[in-house]
């Protein structure tokens, strides 16, 4: 009786809401392609993390009080006073960071495979938007606890705008609310970071989802899984997402959940990376920091904004380093996709930029030197010629044949028994006297250690022709 | 002379100036698990701190649920007297006159060895030597010209620099006691040792419960991650 009752509301809902339709164009059977590798996770794990921000920012706002005089204060009580709201400002804290590797991560995985290439350039565009709207997110979430670096960092960057001929000025007053950080900014910021900016964000995210699933995954193989059909019209190479992707997706949750909470428990403050030590100090507008860095997600950018002498020429550099970004889809003018088939040429400028990107998130936290600033010149350089100078490369670039269909590749599990084998190789077994008898120890072994350097020096240098 | 020390206090106090100096900084041995040495810190804490720095996010109630010390030892042994065990630890010295007689308050030090570090407190608490020149008659080989006194002569007696000429400069190595106090060099370094312990403490009280519960989490992540291989190898078995 009760179950035909619970039956008929159901059927009730379903009448009316296309929930099967729904679940089976975006889940069930939506095909995606079988070979997605490691890089495949962050998509999903991305997704995760929004939500985690989403559930500990709600929690947050019950305790703290967006006001210059109180937010300090506020963000201790939820650290001492409120149940677990050290655990819940942690994963915020913590959050934010993580929410960076993996965008970061999945933003890679787009640049390798091309991702964003025919047909894929608009799901490209509104990642890109989202990585936008990410980076004023975490920008001004950051100035909440009103500590010594959330000011400053704040003063910093506002006074950017100032640097805009003619209107600079009024802009960045308009922008803070006041001639200096104060409450008033404290408080717009606020509104921006739980409402306006997450609205964006989540609405950004649908787009980019619906986005991918008209036009269909990329894979490692950067092969159009659409085009080989078996006869009931599914690609042969797709399976459906659910179940397959969301089990898998899972392993790739644990893995994540590990490494998040081995930070969130023991290392909140990352050594100084997720959450700086002059932020324990309260913000006081009449005394400034003696070195003001950003988190360390911004430094690559705030290193280009550095590393040119004039302000504003500077400001534009960086607004500069995103916007090339966006028009990367119609930089890339190569008529392959992955760089599994890419030319020499493509693999050795996307090394050259890797480093250059690795190098200016480092130089950004340095304070600047000679040397340090001559060096971030270079590494700008390298990072606008990646993107400038590609319309040149990719398109003279000698591609390799594109199968037909995607190939396989051995996985991460496969690798294992040849990962242990060259760990065997670098050690050898000494006899060690212990207690009157001989105990074979595991030392490491010099010429294994070479032997194996040498052979991953030769894999890179063969995987970069 | 009282606006001399003043004026010289005014340009002495800026807090978030991370001096360097050519000495180095000695680690502190941090164990929070040591609810003698807690508890002996936060006793320390109340004598010598107090008296000029608040830690104020902390009650005497926390001492005694966070050391498991019964809440009358703690009135009795710890806080100062008159103080409830509901009371914050705050300090007796009126705000409106240490902006007049420093320049600016003592800083509140609830906080003060996360943005400072453990070895910072641990070297700089054991960093002051007598300076005529200063007008307190000491400095800090950790944070030159500091405008703090040595609340801790008492136990420490006095020290002298050592200088040495490093690159044409005159950097101080190292500190000697010249006068004792009325404890030993070991007993005073274990003393400062508790101290910054207790701040340590102090700065983030949950780092007792967070340490202690990671293992349990992360056991949990793992064996969970353990049966979501498995399930995904079993669904993934006919896919080729």
């Amino acid at each position: 009786m009760k179950s035909k009752y619970v039956e008929n509301c159901g059927s009730w809902f379903l009448e009316r809401f296309p929930m099967a339709k729904l679940w089976n164009e975006h889940m069930a059977q939506y095909y995606a392609p079988k070979n997605f590798n490691f890089w495949y996770f962050f998509g999903s794990l991305a997704l995760l993390v929004l939500v985690n921000q989403f559930v500990t920012g709600i929690l947050l706002t019950m305790n703290y009080k967006p006001d210059a005089s109180l937010a300090f204060d506020s963000v201790e009580y939820i650290m001492r006073e409120v149940p677990w709201g050290w655990l819940v400002r942690y994963m915020h804290s913590t959050g934010a960071s993580a929410f960076f590797i993996v965008v970061y991560l999945h933003m890679f995985r787009g640049l390798i495979y091309g991702s964003y290439k025919q047909p894929r350039e608009l799901i490209w565009i509104f990642g890109m938007l989202i990585f936008l709207a990410l980076m004023a997110e975490a920008f001004m979430g950051y100035l909440l606890p009103w500590g010594q670096m959330s000011y400053w960092g704040a003063q910093v960057i506002i006074s950017l705008f100032s640097a805009i001929p003619i209107i600079g000025d009024d802009l960045s007053l308009w922008v803070r609310g006041d001639y200096v950080i104060s409450d008033a900014t404290l408080n717009r910021f606020f509104a921006f970071h739980v409402i306006a900016i997450p609205l964006i964000l989540i609405m950004l995210v649908f787009l980019h989802i619906i986005a991918l699933h008209e036009v269909g995954s990329n894979n490692p193989d950067g092969v159009e899984i659409k085009e080989s059909k078996d006869p009931w019209g599914h690609p042969v190479d797709g399976i459906p997402f659910h179940p397959y992707y969301t089990v898998k997706d899972i392993v790739g949750v644990a893995v994540f959940l590990f490494f998040f909470s081995t930070v969130l428990f023991y290392m909140p403050e990352m050594g100084g990376y997720f959450l700086e030590h002059a932020n324990f100090i309260p913000a006081d507008p009449l005394a400034t920091p003696e070195h003001i860095a950003p988190v360390w997600y911004f430094t690559p950018f705030y290193a280009i904004l550095r590393a040119i002498p004039d302000k504003f020429a500077g400001v534009i550099a960086m607004g500069g380093a995103i916007v090339v970004l966006f028009l990367l889809p119609w930089l890339d003018r190569s008529p392959v996709k992955s760089i599994r088939y890419r030319g020499g040429i493509y693999k050795k400028a996307i090394l050259l930029f890797v480093i250059s990107f690795l190098g200016l998130g480092y130089l950004g936290m340095q304070a600047p030197t000679a040397g340090a600033t001559m060096m971030a010149r270079v590494f700008t350089a390298i990072y606008f010629g990646f993107f400038l100078l590609m319309p040149i490369y990719t398109r003279w670039e000698k591609t390799k044949p594109v199968p037909k269909q995607v190939t396989e590749q051995p996985t991460l599990e496969d690798r294992i028994p040849g990962f242990l084998k060259s760990v065997d190789k670098m050690t050898k077994d000494v006899p060690v006297q212990e207690h009157g008898r001989t105990v074979m120890h595991k030392r490491p072994n010099p010429t294994g250690i070479a032997n194996v350097g040498v052979s991953i020096a030769k894999k890179i240098k063969g995987s970069l022709d | 002379m009282k606006k001399l020390l003043q004026s010289c206090l005014l340009l002495l106090m800026p807090l978030g100036v991370f001096a360097s100096a050519g000495i180095e900084l000695e680690s502190a041995d941090i164990d929070l698990t040591d609810k003698a040495s807690l508890e002996n810190g936060a006793h320390l804490y109340v004598q010598y701190c107090l008296g000029c720095h608040s830690s104020k996010y902390i009650r005497y109630l926390n001492l005694s649920d966070d050391f498991d010390i019964d809440q009358q030892e703690i009135l009795d042994k710890v806080a100062p007297e008159g103080a409830g065990i509901y009371d914050k630890m705050l300090t007796a010295m009126n705000r409106h006159d240490a902006t007049k007689w420093f320049g600016t308050p003592p800083p509140d030090l609830s906080l003060i060895a996360r943005s400072r570090g453990a070895d910072w407190l641990y070297s700089y608490l054991r960093g002051f030597y007598a300076d005529p020149k200063k007008p307190l008659g000491v400095n800090n080989a950790v944070f030159p010209d500091v405008g703090m006194p040595n609340p801790l002569w008492k136990l420490q007696g006095t020290q002298q620099p050592i200088y040495e000429t490093v690159d044409g400069q005159e950097v101080i190595t190292e500190l000697e006691r010249d006068e004792n106090g009325s404890m030993s060099a070991d007993e005073f370094d274990k003393s400062v040792n508790d101290i910054v312990n207790f701040l340590v403490y102090a700065g983030e009280p949950a780092q007792l419960e967070r340490q202690s519960m990671g293992k349990y989490v992360l056991l949990f992540i793992f064996m969970f991650g353990v049966i979501a291989y498995l399930l995904k190898k079993e669904y993934w078995k006919d896919i080729h």
